[in-house]
């Protein structure tokens, strides 16, 4: 095993690797490590786009070396709100931090001017990126390729504009198609001058118990290929949920006015899939292979000329910048999907932002002079197209307030109770019920992953659950998730990953663990989390939730404040919160 | 002389991972890829049968290795699919033909490679200096040197075809 961390200071220029036995015993990996380097590395209060806030990188114990164990963990604090940070993505990421030899990275300081910083091994470089500073995320891709080794075997990070003029959602691309898209890593990244990082290695991994080792292997690969649960992800692919959710009212559209929208057939995964579909690719090591590139081929003259864009799609990017802003075309859809790729934008806080701002200027509570004459109406993509632009360009007071989130925004302008966030973050797509509500406000990072509440609600809706029984689910899967985010798989193959399995998975690789200890961890990782949160003066008890979710109607009916509210004090007894 | 790498048919190791591995296929309705079947005479080979097909998943790299070096490793695998632009280019899956008058063997100037009687070409771990001749011979670049420098050859065991989830690879049978 691994146990490398490399520590890369951008003030100093300079880096080093330390062994940390002490962090990888305790935590085990990826959210459970990572977590712990926050707490080390980031000052209490530091401001997050200062110096001193530390961004830091994980893969956990089975990266690599088994399927579908393709996430790399961000931490880092969230100038979207002030907190905790945290993101996912796939790509090749992890595999390339692994055969790096690196099973963590803390990048400290900040650079004086644009750089980029290229690990090869345990060579470190921080390079000029001055010639590519305000390029779009999706074309630095092509030009660091150039210029960069490790074909194939690396993974290329990269902000956009967004991330480089500090908007506060802005991600970070990684390998073109996955993302670390919320809470704001991008502007962490643009607050250093850092507008991307390559990683390559050429290490390898011996295999400790190989017959035990392959039985496991096997019996997992062979799960994740078949299960229905990957059906839903490798064939339509997410957005099989747009039919779903739409049917179920659960598919929120116009910010969250409606919990179903006429047009969802037109954005629907069915539609995208026989009419758009281009291709699916895989991070490395997966073999379900869930990212859907749709093609989007538009005509510039007359003449049968054509752009053709390729644009990967998913669930949350559809509701955030189709039926959320009532985009009924998936030329529309796509278009805004794209723009977000360049700007480097976090897409679902984007489409909130933007569609409360459509909402607080059909109220009248901004006008056209606060939108420069930018038209924003629902469908109206154009609109959208130029806003988001203007958001990365920030010309006026209102865009520089759009650009710091959509609680920002109703602070300054009104309109909270259609600001669609909890916990300061942007809502995910969903409006099923009081579980997935309540599940964002507690959830250590505020995101429908957290302790996917949208499917206790689902559950919910067949046979009803009281409250204390969403409450139970939630906090299971709460704790559950920091084991799994900490070995990191893919949440797609969560279901194929049982106590069991991770429990072998793991002892085959050396790592032996029971089902308790592997709980306990769990609700030791959610509390260290908190006790970051806390520290940051994250406070519960003054969560903010919108209005909103209370005059639409939702997949198991209308939601009522008070069930919301006996569930966070049976939430608190179960935390031993008092 | 560890009669490990051959170009046909033939595999030392990792049968248990066919037997499995033709569960897999079938099971998913796989179609009617051929597996590979250990059999001394008939000689088979790795085909790249529908590249077209490739997700980029390398989980045929990581089956090569973990199988036949015990290792998880982009580097000790024998089969190469490499991205052609970034992921958004199509992916190129590479893997040794087996000629039937390989060049390799004749540029190896230590007799590592062996072409025998009955068509297998056999390579001899301990005699590779790593010099790269063979790798230079072969213009597909389906041999490559791995970090303690000893050559990485296919030798059409059929291993990583099971592993394919998008039925890219099969084994077909050569006539000669
Ligand atoms: S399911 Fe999709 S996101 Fe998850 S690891 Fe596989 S390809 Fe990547
Ligand atoms: S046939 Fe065997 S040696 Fe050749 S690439 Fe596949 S697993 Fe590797
Ligand atoms: S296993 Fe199949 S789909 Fe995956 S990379 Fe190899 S050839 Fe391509």
């Amino acid at each position: 095993m691994l146990r490398r961390v490399l520590y890369i200071d951008l003030d100093k220029k300079e880096s080093f690797v330390e062994d940390r036995y002490d962090l990888f015993e305790e935590w085990l990996g990826g959210t459970g490590v990572a977590t712990q380097l926050l707490l080390e590395e980031c000052p209490e209060g530091a401001d997050p786009l200062s110096p001193r806030a530390p961004i830091i990188f994980g893969i956990g114990p089975l990266t690599a070396l088994f399927p579908a164990m393709t996430k790399t963990v961000a931490a880092f604090k969230s100038p979207l709100n002030g907190e905790l940070g945290e993101s996912y993505a796939g790509g090749r990421l992890a595999m390339a931090m692994r055969f790096a030899g690196h099973e963590g990275l803390v990048i400290r300081g900040a650079a004086e001017s644009p750089c980029y910083i290229s690990i090869r091994d345990d060579e470190v470089k921080i390079k000029d990126a001055t010639s590519i500073w305000g390029i779009p995320a999706t074309v630095v891709g092509y030009i660091l390729r150039e210029v960069e080794a490790g074909v194939g075997r690396r993974s290329i990070i990269r902000i956009g504009p967004g991330g480089e003029r500090l908007v506060r959602y802005a991600g970070v691309v990684v390998d073109t198609y996955r993302h670390f898209g919320r809470l704001g890593l991008g502007a962490v990244f643009g607050s250093k001058n850092l507008k991307a990082i390559v990683v390559s290695g050429t290490e390898d991994v011996e295999l400790p118990n190989s017959k035990r080792y392959r039985d496991i292997y096997n019996q997992l690969f062979k799960t994740v290929v078949q299960t229905d649960a990957m059906e839903k992800y490798h064939d339509i692919g997410t957005p099989i949920n747009v039919n779903v959710l739409n049917q179920m009212k659960g598919l929120p559209t116009r910010n969250f006015q409606d919990s179903s929208f006429e047009a969802a057939e037109n954005i629907s995964g069915e539609n995208l899939a026989d009419n758009y579909l281009l291709r699916r690719v895989s991070c490395a090591h997966c073999p379900i292979g869930c990212i859907h590139i749709g093609m989007l081929k538009t005509s510039f003259s007359r003449h049968h000329e054509f752009e053709i864009r390729k644009i990967s799609y998913d669930y949350e990017l559809i509701y955030a910048l189709g039926s959320n802003l009532g985009v009924t075309t998936p030329e529309g859809m796509l278009e805004l999907i794209e723009a977000c790729e360049r700007q480097g934008l976090d897409a679902i806080s984007t489409g909130v932002v933007l569609a409360w701002a459509t909402e607080a200027l059909d109220r009248g509570i901004i006008t056209e002079e606060e939108t420069l004459g930018v038209p924003l109406k629902w469908d109206g993509v154009e609109g959208y197209l130029e806003a988001i632009e203007r958001i990365v360009k920030a010309p006026n007071d209102f865009y520089s307030t759009l650009a710091r989130g959509v609680v920002a925004a109703s602070d300054r302008y009104g309109g909270e109770d259609f600001a669609m966030a909890l916990g300061g973050n942007e809502v995910a797509g969903y409006h099923t019920g009081p579980a997935f509500i309540f599940g964002l406000a507690v959830g250590v990072r505020h995101s429908h992953l957290d302790n996917a509440g949208y499917s206790i609600d689902q559950a919910a809706a067949k046979k009803p659950l009281t409250p204390e029984e969403m409450v139970d689910a939630i906090i299971a899967e709460d704790d559950a998730r920091g084991v799994y985010n900490s070995l990191i798989g893919c949440l797609f193959a969560r279901g194929v990953y049982t106590p069991d399995r991770i429990v072998e998975a793991l002892g085959s690789v050396g790592i032996e663990k029971t089902k308790d200890d592997l709980q306990i961890l769990g609700r030791k990782i959610f509390d260290e989390k908190y006790r970051f949160k806390l520290r940051e003066g994250f406070d519960l008890s003054k969560s903010r939730i919108p209005r909103r979710f209370y005059e639409t109607v939702s997949t198991v009916g209308m939601v009522d404040p008070e069930t919301i509210e006996t569930m966070m004090e049976i939430y608190r007894e179960r935390r031993s919160w008092g | 002389m560890e009669l490990c790498e051959t170009i046909w048919g033939s595999r030392r190791s990792g049968e248990a991972e066919d037997g499995k591995g033709r569960d897999m296929k079938d099971l998913r309705g796989g179609g009617d890829a051929k597996v590979a079947v250990s059999d001394e005479r008939k000689k088979r080979r790795l085909k790249v049968a529908h590249p077209e097909r490739c997700i980029g998943c390398l989980s045929c790299m990581f089956a090569c290795s973990r199988i036949n070096t015990r290792r998880a490793s982009l580097d000790r695998s024998a089969i190469r699919v490499k991205t052609q632009g970034g992921l958004e280019g199509d992916f190129a899956v590479v893997i040794c033909r087996a000629c039937k008058d390989p060049p390799c063997v004749r540029a190896c100037p230590r007799g590592a490679l062996e072409k025998r009687e009955n068509g297998r070409v056999i390579f001899k771990r301990e005699l590779c200096d790593g010099c790269g001749a063979c790798a230079e011979a072969c213009l597909i670049r389906a041999i490559s040197i791995d970090s303690e420098g000893k050559a990485i050859k296919c030798k059409h065991c059929g291993a990583c075809v099971a592993f394919c989830p998008h039925g890219v690879l099969e084994m077909e049978e050569v006539e000669e």
